[in-house]
């Protein structure tokens, strides 16, 4: 058993050239250096696979537990649904997150809460997906955290999206109520200087 | 924080973005970003070696890392170089592949941090040359032993909330340590074993005689007593198997494998002899089952690991017992044959026939030498001779062999004991580490308000308590505080959340709370509240000055929904006394007016004394539950 651990190949990936990411995304030079030094150092092989990456978002959250939203987040990334996400594959990602406009930035939002990829939301989907997010505050909380607490705040949510009231949400009704939510446009502009 | 994760904080502020539209308050503003970026370049002068080599000489390999184009990533314009903020010593080794197409391990360094590095430069270990390749993959098995040990160990320990009480047995029976009922239960089947196979030895022992001139085993004569002892022993052996049947995760499994079955045979002569007891042809053979009884000191391999370990040698060293045990045969049979024709001679030779021999030459080659058999010609003593010569060659060749597998096991077993042991010592203080960072936000989200409060009233006295944090940390107290304003909740630490769930199980307002209270610097508030206040001194909030106080004094808030967990407290001054206790409810769902307590000097606020009477009863009024959606208590 140990032999075959052993024996296991390490996979290598190499990203494409600095020129062509340059053009395909809209990081500079240096930011992508940036980037890509600390991808690297983390992800020495190339890749990065959803354990890694569960560790690592996970550091940013001490109090609870960050790994549900980060497999969420790793399937959002992992964009071939191959089980790794390469360099490319992340400062894709990154790219429309932090330098994107808003409507690649909805619409990559919906394709995070749209667990399945069948192009709808429903509401268990996003019941899995706050209760993930309610996850990463953990157990010590001010109000106590109570078990139906994701449940009422995706009611919310879904009064909120849901326009025609047929119980999903496509991808028109919510780029189209959260263009029409101040709060949501302010917010989405928050990270703009990161980087 | 670690330092390489800290290049990752972008991609975690990024991910943030998942969180907005599901978020119902507005965000925090990020911290501003004081003096732009440029390309963080950190500059380690890692011992400031200088590697020089010629280009052609990376370009040999161009699937690694410094033979392609990766390497551009590390280039570095202003000096012209390519910079690698790694260990230069393995780097050596590295480069010297290049050189010379050979890739060396050096002894010194350790496995984990080398096959990291050939990892980073994209070099297979594979081709580590002949010289070193040994001693790398003797090293590289210890570690993924160890890993291994570790992760089963970790799964052992681990606390499972939701385990069945089917479960919660069969872990009690497998691991004694983990209640004091199955500890208890192991010693008492331990002693049970212990009692029964004495009293199966002493059974046999001649005690007195009886008048009859006939010499009689305890076991006859005190039958009854034998009897019942016996009788003990086997109900509790019965009824553990039967607990373990029912506490196995796979019943069929279970009832194959070697202990279940060593069990069935320990209790198996009882309830044969119990069957049959008065039928005389059968009792001749049922006396014959007894001596299955002896198996029940088999069962003591549970109890103890030695004993298991040697089992397990024994079962890794089967190619050598099964060597020894053929060669023993063939020495034999030869032997044995040899001394048989030799002693044909002889009148009244003990040597009748070759399987007759085969007692001589084992008793001669173990170098027992009963002397029941012993050879009387001449021919019949030399080919003894050298019969008892080659017997120890024999026997002890195939010994050290196993007798090193026993010693590697065993020490194996060691080094995973006294590693357990050492991890309870290093979890307690990762453990420790990771709880400082989350305290280190709750400090700073409490400095953080202390400062606001300090701000607004413009005491520049009480400056020197802000603590300056880094802009990583800051920002990293940003995320989580949107992570509060995504859920609507807030982080406290252990002490807080205890105390308040168990104020909540009093449900009682005393007002002589305070002190205790006072010396929190305790935050409740709900989301909105906070950020009106932070907007309070940012540049661009257009709220008139005169406002701030009011929005300082915050006695309330604005509730959103219906199923805000309820706290009722009194409004608190500044001063903050507050006087009423906070009671968060851990239950129920009751509408609330939040408090904001914080502690400021008390020279700052003289307004505070006067807590204004309408919001008493405002508040009081809000303690019975309503039903209603949205409360607003205001008092100024």
């Amino acid at each position: 058993k140990i032999e075959d651990e052993l024996e296991m190949t390490m996979v290598c990936h190499r990203p494409e050239g600095l020129e062509q990411l340059e053009a395909q995304t809209n990081f500079s030079k240096r930011e992508l250096q940036v980037l890509y030094r600390g991808f690297k150092n983390e992800c020495p092989s190339g890749v990065v696979n959803e354990e890694t990456f569960k560790q690592i978002y996970s550091q940013f959250f001490p109090h609870g537990d960050a790994s549900m939203y980060a497999h969420y987040l790793f399937n959002a990334f992992d964009t071939t649904q191959t089980g790794s996400v390469k360099f490319e594959d992340f400062v894709t990602a990154l790219s429309i997150l932090l330098r994107g406009t808003v409507h690649e930035k909805l619409r990559w939002t919906f394709n995070l809460y749209d667990i399945n990829k069948d192009g709808y939301i429903n509401k268990e989907e996003m019941i899995d997906i706050v209760k993930a997010i309610y996850d990463m505050m953990g157990k010590y909380t001010y109000p106590v955290l109570k078990d139906d607490t994701p449940r009422q705040h995706v009611d919310v949510f879904f009064q909120k999206m849901d326009k025609n009231k047929d119980g999903v949400v496509t991808l028109d009704e919510f780029l189209e109520s959260c263009q029409e939510d101040d709060n949501i446009m302010r917010s989405l502009q928050l990270f703009e200087n990161v980087m | 924080m670690a330092a390489g994760v800290a290049a990752w904080l972008p991609f975690a502020r990024a991910a943030a973005i998942g969180w907005m539209p599901v978020a119902n308050c507005p965000m925090p503003l990020a911290p501003a970003d004081k003096n732009k970026r440029q390309d963080e370049l950190i500059i380690l002068n890692v011992s400031g070696r200088r590697f020089q080599t010629w280009r052609t000489t990376l370009e040999r390999y161009p699937d690694t890392l410094l033979g392609s184009t990766e390497k551009e990533f590390f280039f570095n314009e202003d000096t012209k170089e390519y910079f690698f903020d790694r260990d230069p010593e393995v780097f050596r080794c590295v480069l010297n592949f290049y050189r010379t197409g050979k890739l060396h391990y050096p002894r010194y360094e350790c496995i984990s941090a080398y096959d990291d590095e050939l990892a980073f430069y994209g070099i297979l270990p594979e081709i580590i040359g002949d010289c070193c390749y040994e001693e790398y993959k003797d090293r590289k098995r210890e570690n993924a032993e160890r890993l291994m040990d570790d992760n089963d160990s970790e799964n052992n320990q681990e606390s499972l909330p939701s385990l069945s009480f089917r479960q919660t047995m069969w872990r009690a029976f497998e691991n004694p340590h983990t209640s004091t009922l199955a500890l208890v239960f192991y010693y008492v089947t331990g002693f049970f074993i212990a009692v029964s196979v004495i009293t199966n030895v002493v059974e046999t022992v001649p005690c007195g005689t009886v008048p009859g001139n006939k010499e009689l085993p305890c076991g006859e004569r005190y039958a009854v007593a034998f009897f019942c002892l016996d009788t003990a022993c086997v109900m509790i052996f019965t009824v553990e198997y039967l607990l373990r049947l029912f506490a196995a995760p796979s019943r069929y499994r279970f009832i194959r494998s070697v202990m279940s079955i060593i069990d069935v045979v320990a209790i198996m002569p009882y309830y044969i002899g119990l069957v049959m007891t008065n039928n005389e042809d059968v009792s001749g053979a049922f006396v014959t089952l007894r001596v299955f009884r002896v198996f029940r000191i088999f069962k003591f391999s549970r109890h103890s690991q030695g004993l298991r370990i040697l089992g397990y040698t024994l079962k890794s060293c089967a190619s050598e017992l099964g060597f020894l045990l053929f060669s023993l045969t063939m020495a034999i049979i030869i032997f044995a044959t040899v001394m048989f024709y030799a002693e044909k001679g002889s009148s009244a030779s003990k040597f009748t026939s070759i399987p007759a021999s085969f007692w001589y030459t084992i008793v001669t080659m173990t170098t027992l030498g009963y002397g029941d058999m012993v050879p009387k010609t001449i021919a019949g003593k030399i080919f003894g001779s050298i019969c008892s010569l080659s017997g120890v060659l024999v026997i002890a060749l195939p010994v050290p062999v196993i007798v090193s597998n026993f010693s590697r096991i065993y020490h194996q077993n060691q080094r995973a004991d006294k590693r357990r042991a050492q991890k309870k010592a290093r979890l307690a203080r990762i453990r420790v580490a990771k709880t400082g960072s989350s305290n280190a936000y709750l400090h700073s989200k409490r400095n953080g308000l202390l400062n606001e409060a300090l701000e607004l009233t413009g005491s520049p006295e009480d400056e020197h308590l802000t603590k300056t944090t880094s802009l990583i940390e800051s920002q990293h107290h940003h995320l989580l505080h949107c992570l509060e304003k995504t859920t609507n909740h807030e982080f406290i630490d252990e002490q807080m959340f205890e105390q308040n769930c168990m104020e909540s199980s009093m449900q009682n307002y005393p007002s002589t709370r305070s002190p205790s209270l006072s010396s929190h610097p305790g935050l409740t508030t709900s989301c909105c509240s906070r950020r009106s206040k932070k907007t309070t001194h940012l540049p661009n909030s257009n709220l008139p000055a005169t406002r701030l106080r009011s929005m300082q004094e915050l006695s309330t808030i604005h509730i959103q929904g219906s199923e805000q967990p309820s706290l009722t407290t009194s409004r608190s001054s500044l001063n903050l006394k507050a006087d009423d206790v906070l009671r968060p409810n851990c239950k129920g769902s009751q509408i609330t007016t939040a408090i904001i307590s914080i502690p400021t000097p008390p020279a700052l606020t003289p307004e505070g004394e006067s807590r204004p009477p309408p919001s008493s009863p405002g508040s009081t009024t809000n303690i019975p539950p309503i039903g209603s959606n949205i409360v607003k208590v205001s008092a100024l």
